[in-house]
């Protein structure tokens, strides 16, 4: 009797177990399946390939997240991510670079430009944060219009004389190598920079969201905004700053996306904002607020990172590799919402 | 007494979950045209055996029979064909639809034109009708449930559940948000199922109510049977003492509290809103309990809210110690040493995703704050756990979250919240709604104890016992305006009630305009 009951309470609490840390599971299952198939995978360098893949994906999806824990959403990540990638190459082109948009633009320092890229997609932000906070315009509303517009502000600042659209190359030193240098030896163990500022920005994520009245409040808005205003928290102000401060990180993601790859058109960075709102919602948090942990959303965009490269890795054909990413958006929320489904 | 008379018999009902044995052994008989109270403490296992018998959780053992044959439900609707329905707490109609549609969804009346169903409006509506008067219902069918009154929602889901042919009608805490004339109403139509041989049966904390209109009382406590019997030989301190299993002699704690000087002063606030109050002039004293009474739609919760900045005024003013001030939203009624723990818990009160601690401390962070601006959680949990136990909130952490709490629970977790900020005023907005007796008396002891420091307290109530045994004065509200000001220990529910219905001529025709 004694020992079945046992039994029972112990089952449970694998269950419970397995619910409470699917998508950690998922990872891992994920990295084991591909390493069965092809056991070469397991390697430094793939394991590097694989972070520096998600260096800025997890900065784009950090920046949703905040967003997303509030109850709202932002579409227009990706087109913002486009305007920093346009901006910052424009301004940090070389200058043997035959047809630089800005022929007679001094070097600048790297500094510059980036700051100019995250300001004004930060300023987007703002934008977003005032429609939805003040004017009530429902976030995915709001966010749809600024992607759009965004998209016509890119367009116009990158079609222009004298040489008029045409993809933005031939980046200075300074800036390739903030996209692709690394520090350590030249080798296994060294650590690309943008790694590290990943890593930063999700700490710094991580101190705002848990440490922070700002994080508490983001919290309180997106669990019950009624109870939260009648609680005494500025909300407004607080949605503003959140739109503000993810905007500032597509910001910062789209010009480090820009210096990794050499370049950047007006196209760029469509459709990251669903990806980065799929890595959050496998990561755990929740699309209708008040939940998400920056483990989650890093968890989250490793995942996507991994079914990449990984099953390109094991020659797995990328449509079928489209189809895995559906299913496992799905799956993992399936399984996630059971943590707070109730229990019979 | 042939076991045919009881049309539901649930015998020996017993429910585990991991660690607590929530139900054990426990008898419910509920006969046939009758009603049956069902009380007991909050936690002592009612919902939970309501979840037994509507399939939405696997009882461990016993054995369910209605009219005397063994019957299973695995959830609420098949429940419902056989006659078993439900009329939840909080209620959730469908609110931008109409009454007619609310009351048929999911079943509208159908005809056929040219062989494709259409719904048929005048059938729905004309049921509908026939439905109402059935009940002695007076609701237009064709208004948006958006414009009606909770009680009237409730009346309506009332008159669904018949309309489906419900032999058994379970009301939980039916009358929690109703004032005194339209807990009349229900009870006039609790009467008129009754006569139609529907049995009912009624959970509810209160004692008046329960002894008005119940036949037989089953009581519960900690998940155990305690007994039923009939509701004419028991008295309403019989019924608490079997509840908490303790004697109380008395309901509401002594209190303490001289009330000094003035504090607030509300002069000829007018709302800026549509149909809600108008020049209500009131003042508080320091250490005084101020009650407001008033029948639902008397404006009592705009008024404090109001007051609070979270609603628009028109005009009038507020002083705080003699001095003007104006307060546009929360942050401003904060600063001003104001406290408001609203009616309604779940919509406006608790962070249900969020610990105990993080509901405590959303008004409070300001005080947890280092100087680089982050937060020392460890000094915060160390007062979350100081107010867990001065309070005696009931959980295993204050990093539990909110929403496993009892509603009494939660609403102690909302007094620690904002006894932490401080306050001098606190705008108690329905404090012990939905909340069982033996919390309640911990509510009036904290609020009690709060006028004893000199704290100023309003609380609206819809329990006029509430109000006489807690209040030093009791402002009565009607239809927007304050009616008049009663001393606590003079005044009667008959003097209440007069002044809370003292309703302008015009009153009426506002009605009507308003549903239009």
């Amino acid at each position: 009797m004694k020992t079945e009951l046992e039994q029972k309470l112990t089952s449970g609490k694998i269950k419970d177990f397995c619910i409470n840390n699917a998508i950690v599971l998922v990872l891992i299952s994920l990295i084991i399946f591909i390493a069965i198939r092809e056991p070469s995978f397991l390697s430094l360098r793939n394991l590097r390939n694989i972070l520096t893949m998600s260096a800025t994906r997890l900065i784009i999806a950090l920046g949703v997240a905040g967003i997303l824990i509030t109850g709202g959403t932002d579409l227009s990540a990706g087109r913002s991510v486009g305007l920093a990638a346009v901006l910052s190459s424009s301004l940090l082109q070389s200058q043997d670079y035959p047809r630089r948009m800005y022929e007679n633009l001094p070097s600048l320092p790297l500094i510059i430009p980036v700051l100019i890229a995250i300001t004004v997609c930060g300023m987007v932000g703002l934008a977003n944060g005032i429609i939805v906070s003040k004017l009530k315009v429902p976030p995915f509303i709001a966010t749809l219009g600024s992607m759009v517009a965004v998209y016509g502000i890119t367009s116009i600042y990158f079609d222009r004389p004298p040489y008029g659209a045409q993809p933005i190359g031939g980046l200075n030193s300074s800036f390739s190598a903030l996209g692709t240098g690394f520090i350590g030896p030249n080798g296994l163990f060294s650590l690309p920079y943008i790694v590290l500022i990943a890593a930063f920005i999700a700490v710094l994520m991580w101190v705002v969201y848990n440490k922070t009245r700002l994080g508490k409040n983001v919290y309180a808005i997106g669990g019950n905004s009624e109870a939260a205003r009648v609680s005494g928290v500025n909300v407004v102000k607080t949605l503003i700053t959140v739109y503000i401060i993810g905007s500032a990180l597509y910001g910062l993601g789209g010009t480090l996306e820009a210096a990794r790859t050499g370049g950047a058109t007006n196209n760029y960075g469509n459709g990251y904002e669903l990806d980065a709102i799929a890595a959050c919602v496998v990561g755990g948090v929740s699309v209708s607020g008040g939940v998400g942990t920056v483990g989650g959303v890093v968890v989250g965009v490793l995942i996507f990172s991994v079914i990449n490269y990984g099953l390109t890795f094991i020659n797995v054909n990328p449509y079928w590799q489209q189809i895995i990413k559906g299913l496992i958006i799905v799956a993992a929320v399936a399984i996630d919402i059971r943590k707070y489904l109730a229990r019979r | 007494m042939e076991p045919s008379e009881y049309v539901l018999e649930m015998e020996n009902i017993t429910k585990s979950f991991p660690g607590v044995k929530a139900l054990d052994g426990v008898i419910l008989r509920v006969r046939a045209g009758t009603v049956h109270a069902l009380v007991g403490e909050n936690g002592a296992g009612k919902s939970t055996l309501m979840k037994c018998l509507f399939g939405m959780y696997d009882r461990d053992d016993g054995t369910i029979k209605m009219n005397g044959e063994e019957v299973s439900f695995t959830d609420a609707k098949d429940a419902l064909k056989r006659g078993i329905a439900m009329i939840h707490q909080e209620l959730s109609p469908v609110k931008d639809q109409t009454v007619m549609e609310n009351m048929w969804l999911g079943r509208y009346p159908e005809k056929k034109i040219l062989g494709i169903p259409f719904i048929n409006n005048k059938a729905m509506y004309n049921d509908t009708i026939e439905a109402f008067r059935g009940l002695g219902l007076d609701i237009n069918p064709k208004v948006k449930v958006r414009y009606l009154s909770v009680s009237k929602i409730q009346m309506l889901e009332i008159a669904k559940a018949c309309s489906m042919n419900a032999k058994i009608i379970i009301m939980d805490e039916p009358s929690s948000s109703l004032t005194q004339n339209e807990v009349d109403q229900l009870f006039s139509i609790i009467k008129e199922l009754r006569k139609k041989g529907v049995a009912i049966i009624y959970i509810s904390h209160k004692m008046d109510e329960i002894l008005k209109i119940s036949n037989e009382v089953t009581i519960m406590r900690d998940g155990k049977y305690i007994g039923t019997w009939e509701s004419n030989k028991l008295t309403t301190d019989f019924i608490i003492s079997k509840m908490v299993g303790r004697d109380l002699s008395n309901r509401f704690p002594p209190r303490h509290n001289t009330p000094a000087e003035n504090l607030l002063e509300v002069g000829g606030l007018c709302s800026a809103e549509r149909n809600s109050f108008n020049n209500v002039s009131f003042n508080l004293r320091k250490g005084e309990i101020l009650g407001i009474s008033g029948l639902v739609g008397a404006k009592r919760s705009e008024l404090v809210e109001s007051i609070f900045g979270l609603r628009p005024l028109k005009s009038g003013q507020i002083k705080i110690d003699g001095k003007k001030v104006r307060i546009k939203n929360s942050i401003d009624a904060i600063d001003a040493k104001m406290a408001l723990l609203t009616e309604e818990r779940r919509v406006t009160g608790i962070f249900p995703m969020l610990s105990i601690a993080d509901n405590t401390l959303i008004t409070n962070w300001k005080k947890y704050l280092s100087k680089a601006g982050l937060i020392r959680s460890k000094q915060g949990i160390a007062d979350v756990d100081e107010s867990i136990k001065q309070l005696r909130v009931k959980t295993p952490s204050c990093l539990t979250r909110i929403r496993n709490l009892s509603g009494g629970n939660q609403q102690k977790v909302l007094f620690g919240r904002w006894l932490l900020t401080e306050p001098e005023i606190l705008l108690l907005d329905e404090p012990t709604r939905g909340i069982d007796v033996g919390t309640k008396y911990e509510i009036y002891s904290i609020i009690a104890d709060l006028a004893a420091k000199g704290k100023s307290i309003i609380m609206i109530s819809s329990e006029m016992s509430e109000l006489l045994g807690m209040s030093d004065r009791i402002m009565v509200m009607c239809n927007g305006r304050a009616t008049g000001i009663l001393d606590g220990k003079t005044a009667t529910q008959e003097a209440i009630m007069t002044l809370a219905t003292q309703f302008e001529q015009t009153k009426e025709n506002e009605k009507e305009a308003i549903l239009a």
